[in-house]
């Protein structure tokens, strides 16, 4: 099973595993990772589920769809180049040790 | 209510009126047939406990008074709405079914459609409601949140649905619509009638569509463009047109689905959310503690009373839900009530817990037809609760607590109230 870690913002880290196909998203929302809230439970419309990719992993995990490229515009807090929503990133294990970093806040 | 049960196994002709017949197919499950109504006035009073017979009945049921396929469990409610291929919109989200029954109004582009004309229309509105336009209208949704609960303050007891839950929406979603000033008394009634017509040929619908004339007339006028105000919503959607991705007939059906599913269905959201903070003080009193619980408070409440109860699908296909035999063309009613407070999927469902990690429930719904507007109910709900826990330091229930009856939505007629200021 592929591993990620998520960092929060305070620098917490925390690793866990994921199952093949599932989104970032869903894979922090059942570990209990707070930080990732996913209001619309991976219907793309929210942008609560806001992550910066570690820049080691960005041409790893996939381009920006259009679609999410305009959610991105609406997310809480600062969108960076690494900026990503994480229910749009979809696990293999090409992404094993995948590092992602949360922001401060999602509403 | 009382329940009663029979079970009819694969072997015996199944009671249908219409569609396929369930097969003789000894890897089939069969299907419990509960004498239920879920569309009496003696079941909206109370639905829970017929929730639990729903549920614990098995993974589908069907209903004999309507002749439905019904799912009550969170698992399979959530299947369905995940698999629009197999459970369709386009045949009508109410138990009419639009093959073989004319529609009582033209069907909606978006809810009442199927991929791919449903991804385009889908498309515009989630633009016209999206992230980024909900930060622009923040600051003037919690400022006029603000303004309602100073206002109520100053009357200290007051009717918590006609002078807060409905009082609030109209503030601010008509304006932000962009809809003329006249006419706005004919919203409720029109989100009413769209809401029960969902609904069996009862007489909540017959009386609805009698009486629907004045405000089919009044949200026919209010989509055009010309009557919308620029920056609006409903001139947002309008101006599509112009960038190519609907035409000129598409626009006002797609601004008639903001009237009839955007303004009810929040002031029921919002009642629901005052409801629960007035009958459980000690959740209110952790909001007021910490108002980062705000917008979380709100969503539990629509877990908690899913203002939106259920919707319908039609089968394209033969289909095993969770090992029961469904034959194609076969409606499903979807309690997503029960779902949200199904055991399997909640710990302590019965619960109004402001802290529960609320992702996954389904009082939006889920998948592709997953409410468009959600991120305006949020907004409204986050401001008006946030408002309330800075301001008001204990919301008490005053009088009697009347229930509105509705097909598809749960809220109250009246919840008179007393505020004391913080």
């Amino acid at each position: 099973m592929p591993s990620i870690t998520f960092i929060h913002h305070d620098d917490r880290a925390e690793t866990v595993s994921a199952n093949d196909g599932d989104s970032a998203m869903y894979t922090a929302l059942l570990h209990g990772i707070d930080g990732i809230t996913g209001e619309c439970g991976g219907g793309a419309v929210c942008a609560t589920c806001h992550v910066y990719v570690d820049d080691s992993w960005l041409g790893k995990v996939g381009t920006v769809g259009a679609d999410e490229d305009e959610l991105l515009e609406g997310v809480a807090s600062e969108r960076l180049p690494n900026s990503r929503l994480s229910c749009q990133i979809k696990i293999t294990e090409a992404l094993d040790g995948l590092v992602l970093r949360l922001p401060e806040r999602q509403v | 209510m009382v329940a009663t049960v029979t079970t009819a196994s694969p072997h015996t002709p199944p009671v249908l009126s219409f569609g396929g017949a369930l097969p003789n197919d000894a890897s089939s499950q069969p299907v419990v047939h509960l004498d239920v109504d879920p569309f009496a006035m003696d079941f909206f009073a109370d639905p829970h406990p017929t929730h639990e017979v729903l549920r614990e009945a098995g993974p589908v049921v069907y209903l004999d008074k309507w002749n439905v396929y019904a799912v009550a469990r969170y698992a399979e409610v959530h299947a369905v709405l995940n698999d629009p291929a197999t459970f369709c919109s386009s045949r009508g989200v109410g138990l009419s079914d639009f093959a073989r029954e004319k529609p009582w109004r033209p069907p909606s582009l978006i809810l009442e459609a199927d991929p791919p004309a449903h991804t385009r229309t889908r498309a515009v509105l989630n633009k016209v409601l999206s992230p980024a336009v909900m930060k622009q209208l923040r600051d003037g949704f919690a400022a006029a949140a603000d303004a309602k609960v100073d206002e109520l303050l100053e009357r200290r007891s007051f009717d918590a649905v006609a002078d807060l839950a409905e009082a609030y929406p109209l503030s601010v979603f008509p304006d932000a619509m962009g809809l003329q000033k006249e006419g706005r008394e004919n919203l409720l009634p029109y989100a009413g009638l769209v809401f029960n017509a969902f609904g069996p040929p009862n007489q909540l619908r017959q009386d609805a569509i009698e009486r629907s004339a004045p405000h089919q007339a009044y949200v026919a006028a209010q989509c055009q463009r010309a009557n919308l105000a620029p920056g609006g919503f409903g001139a947002c959607i309008h101006a599509r047109v112009d960038t190519g991705d609907i035409t000129a007939d598409e626009a006002p059906l797609l601004v008639r689905s903001l009237l009839s599913a955007g303004l009810d269905t929040t002031v029921n959201g919002i009642g629901a959310a005052v409801y629960c903070l007035a009958r459980y003080p000690e959740e209110f009193a952790r909001l007021r503690s910490d108002l980062s619980l705000a917008r979380n408070a709100f969503e539990e409440a629509v877990r908690f009373e899913s203002p939106v109860q259920t919707f319908f699908r039609t089968t394209t296909r033969d289909v095993e839900i969770s090992g029961c035999h469904v034959g194609e063309g076969e409606k499903v009613l979807m309690f997503l009530a029960a779902a949200n407070r199904d055991p399997r999927r909640w710990a302590d469902p019965e619960c109004y817990d402001i802290t529960r990690k609320t992702s996954g429930h389904v009082g939006f719904g889920s998948g592709i037809h997953m409410c468009v507007g959600q991120l305006v109910a949020r907004l409204e709900g986050e401001v008006m609760l946030s408002a309330l826990a800075r301001k008001v330091v204990s919301i008490e229930i005053t009088g009697d607590v009347k229930r509105r009856f509705n097909n598809t939505l749960r809220g109250l007629e009246s919840l008179p109230v007393t505020f004391t200021p913080a």
